[in-house]
């Protein structure tokens, strides 16, 4: 199903190509073989390179990658398998997307952990907030009587090192 | 001799950041004031002793004194001038130098433009900028001193890295470090606001244009960045969660939570520990950010142990910098009382909450960005965390951040009720769902998770853009006269957020569109050959030798034309550097309003009939991902030349009492 569903994609996506002449010979004739073979390579890491998917590099190693990808998609092989095979061979290194196992949990549910620690940490503080300070005036008497000046038209001097003089 | 000139000068510095950094703190804690007066002149003897050694540094670029080992291993003859002032800040040296140098500039800038600050404060904000200058220069001096000779002397130097060698070096990392050194200042205060116990609304009013001026160039340097990437890496991305990249977008989050949560403490006077903890923060990653990138720690761990002496100073400097201002904010903290009250829902705790999404997703990409190191340190295996990782744990973050700047711009300070919210927002949310359904299905789209990516995407930028507008018919609304005048009594504070906001707004379309639409082939083409992506063909002409000043480059002609007319032609490269093994691409790229036409050239195919293998991309509204940047930018300079800020200007000059601009604010 969900072949069909990016199949529908590929083929809206290439279609406005496909309406002009068009003599370049594409690196891969099948457009669906060719968008699965582009996908999967930006998600494997030319190892060789600093930080690039083999299908930014232009290193011999991701060549030879990208071209392994081809061959396998042309010989039926499932996205998972191919994954496997990369794997197999090179470690999770080469791997952008990290595989969920004991070492990269912490990863994986780090965000949620972070983002209910803070929820938690930032309801806990509001409530805490809103009741501690019903009541409590907005203005300290100092501020009331300035502000007291003011509506006067009187001015008051600020206590030092808060205004320059 | 002119290296020597620098190296003095550096040393000077050094020792005018020492007593920058110490007498005035002091001073100001046991109230001696010729102490504290001492910060300022320091502050700008230090600059001037800086801007001198970074004189001296370029200049020996400039003249290809190769006799300077940073400048025999990052430059030589044949670099255009333009590059070789680039490579400058090109090295490790040369950007930790670079760093100094603009640490001083701030610093000097703030002794400048604080004559209306308490002397206190002053000498207590120049005193911390002088302590983390001082950490820096003495890294530069003792581990990474940029005018250490080489005898022999060689005759020619190697290069700076091709990749480097573009006008985004020019701009770029002094544009990056304007902004990482930039929150300095609203980190120094923040530390000064702790050390004289002394946390309040006036405190914030004075950080506040610095944060958003180190924020612009925040923005500006990832903006120049990202599109340098762009053009120059070949393959059409325009940002890639590389850690170099994560380790600028860190501080520009947090920093940016920074921004809005110093706008409640000015405003409101509340959010004060937290924007005090949110000023440290930011610098911290700033700090880690210039050091994650410099101490090679990201190519390897092992990098790092290579040489041991920069590793364990720059763990140092970060633990003293870090940890010390952490234990001050723990003793410190708590004594400054909380004040101001708000309810559950309102504009501050709709401010609140964005802050903590915004900082929650900071922490992700940082867990993101430094778990791979620490697993391979531990030894628990290599792994890679790249784009798949972060898109899948980012997105889910900014989708409740947008939503909430929506909310936070049109509610109401203090208390907001949810019927009233609803009664003004409901148009904006009607508009933006409705529309953003329709989008997809108009431009053809069917297939489920692309109308659902779409819609998202759509529906973030509509709903920032419309709730932006609610806001603005909101105040306005207030106002009497004319629209024109009602338009014109809008404060420049007012439209900076509203620009800004757009820009988040174009920004997000920018990134929809263009992950939505783009289109890319990957073909071989010989002289002649056409192919076409997304609407527009590109006819290739042939490929020229083009002699470059340092290069020897492949020339393609590409004639560009849509709906048979020809439009322009395109000239990709492909360099081979003299002193360069790989070879680097050099994109052609046909850039308008509505989206690029980007054609990169691969390898030669050998096949005697000069054929290549090339890629050629369609990137509709990628320019809009720059173009929101840019809005972001304008908006926060836009906020910064509020009259306000003038009018603090003018009362330096006594013109206008202190009790009067609170008239006027108010």
């Amino acid at each position: 199903m969900k072949r069909i569903f990016l199949a529908c994609v590929m083929g809206l996506c290439c279609w406005s190509g496909m309406a002009l002449a068009d003599n370049a010979v594409p690196t891969d004739t099948d457009p669906v073989a060719q968008k699965r073979a582009m996908a999967l390579a930006a998600k494997l890491r030319c190892l060789v390179c600093q930080n690039q998917s083999i299908a930014d590099s232009e290193a011999d190693l991701a060549s030879d990658l990208r071209r392994q990808v081809r061959e396998q998609i042309a010989a039926g092989k499932t996205d998972e398998q191919i994954i496997k095979f990369m794997t197999d061979r090179y470690g999770d290194f080469v791997l952008y997307e990290p595989p969920v196992k004991a070492t990269t949990v912490l990863l994986w549910i780090g965000p949620l952990l972070l983002l209910v620690a803070g929820a938690t940490g930032m309801v806990f503080l509001l409530r805490g907030r809103g009741k501690e300070q019903e009541g409590v005036p907005a203005l300290t008497p100092d501020e009331q009587a300035r502000a007291e000046a003011l509506l006067e038209g009187r001015t008051l001097p600020f206590p030092s090192g808060k205004g320059r003089k | 001799m002119i290296p020597e000139i620098g190296q003095f000068a550096l040393i000077l510095a050094t020792l005018l950041m020492i007593v920058q950094g110490t007498l005035p703190l002091v001073g100001a804690s046991k109230g001696i004031s010729a102490w504290m007066a001492l910060s300022r002149r320091t502050a700008q003897g230090a600059f001037f002793f800086m801007a001198l050694a970074m004189g001296c540094l370029i200049y020996s670029f400039i003249v290809n004194d190769f006799s300077v080992l940073n400048v025999a291993t990052n430059s030589n003859t044949k670099l255009p001038l333009a590059y070789r002032i680039a490579a400058s800040w090109g090295s490790h040296e040369g950007s930790i130098m670079i760093w100094v140098f603009m640490l001083g500039l701030w610093s000097c800038a703030v002794s400048i433009f604080s004559k209306h600050l308490p002397e206190e404060m002053v000498a207590r904000v120049l005193g911390v900028m002088g302590l983390v200058g001082t950490g820096l220069l003495l890294f530069l001096l003792l581990t990474s001193n940029p005018f250490d000779r080489i005898f022999p002397v060689p005759i020619e130097g190697r290069d700076l890295n091709p990749l480097l060698q573009d006008p985004g070096m020019v701009l770029h990392p002094p544009m990056l470090y304007m902004g990482y050194v930039g929150f300095s200042v609203a980190f120094a205060f923040a530390v000064a606001a702790l050390l004289g116990g002394r946390l309040d609304a006036t405190w914030a009013r004075w950080s506040r244009p610095w944060t958003t001026l180190a924020w612009c160039f925040l923005t500006l340097g990832i903006l120049i960045g990202s599109w340098w990437a762009y053009y120059e890496l070949g393959w059409g991305g325009w940002w890639f969660w590389d850690p170099v990249e994560n380790a600028s977008l860190m501080p520009w989050l947090v920093g940016t939570a920074l921004m809005h949560s110093l706008a409640v403490t000015e405003k409101r006077g509340t959010f004060k520990v937290w924007t005090v903890l949110l000023a440290i923060c930011t610098f911290s990653l700033s700090l880690l950010g210039t050091f994650i990138v410099r101490s090679g720690v990201l190519t390897s761990v092992h990098a790092f142990a290579t040489d041991p002496r920069r590793g364990m100073f720059i763990l140092a400097l970060l633990a003293l910098v870090i940890g010390g201002s952490l234990v001050l904010f723990a003793f410190r903290a708590p004594r400054v009382g909380a004040s101001g009250k708000f309810k559950l829902v309102s504009r501050e705790s709709a401010l609140l909450a964005n802050n903590l999404l915004l900082t929650v997703a900071c922490g992700t990409v940082l867990l993101g960005t430094l778990y791979p190191l620490f697993l391979d340190a531990l030894k628990l295996g290599k792994i890679s965390v790249g784009p798949p990782y972060f898109e899948a744990v980012f997105v889910p973050l900014m989708v409740p951040t947008i939503f909430l700047m929506g909310v936070g711009a049109v509610a109401r300070w203090k208390e907001a009720t949810l019927p009233d919210l609803w009664t003004r927002l409901r148009w904006a949310l009607v508009v933006t769902v409705i529309v953003s359904v329709a989008i997809p299905f108009i431009l053809g789209r069917t297939a489920p998770t692309s109308v659902a990516l779409l819609a998202l995407g759509f529906g973030m930028a509509l709903w920032v853009a419309t709730s932006a507008v609610v806001g603005f018919l909101d105040r306005i609304k207030h106002v009497g006269g004319s629209f024109s005048e009602k338009l014109a009594r809008q404060p420049r504070s007012f439209w900076g957020m509203f620009v800004a906001h757009l820009g988040i707004a174009v920004f997000i379309v920018g990134v929809t569109v263009v992950k939505g639409f783009e289109a890319e082939r990957d073909v071989k083409m010989t002289p002649g050959d056409t192919v076409s992506v997304g609407g527009y063909s590109f006819r290739f002409v042939g490929i020229e030798d083009h002699p470059g000043p340092n290069y020897q480059a492949s020339r393609g002609t590409f004639e560009l034309s849509k709906d048979d007319k020809v439009m322009r032609n395109l000239y990709p490269e492909k360099r081979k550097y003299f002193s360069f093994g790989m070879p680097m691409t050099e994109a052609a790229i046909d850039s308008g309003v509505f989206g690029d036409r980007y054609v990169s050239l691969g390898e030669p195919l050998n096949d005697g009939k000069q054929s290549w293998s090339v890629r050629v991309y369609h990137k509709p509204f990628v320019t809009w991902i720059w173009g929101g940047c840019i809005l972001m930018t304008l908006g926060g300079l836009l906020a910064l030349s509020d009259r306000r800020y003038r009018v603090n200007a003018r009362r330096e000059a006594g013109a206008v009492s202190w009790t009067s601009v609170k008239l006027e604010k108010a």
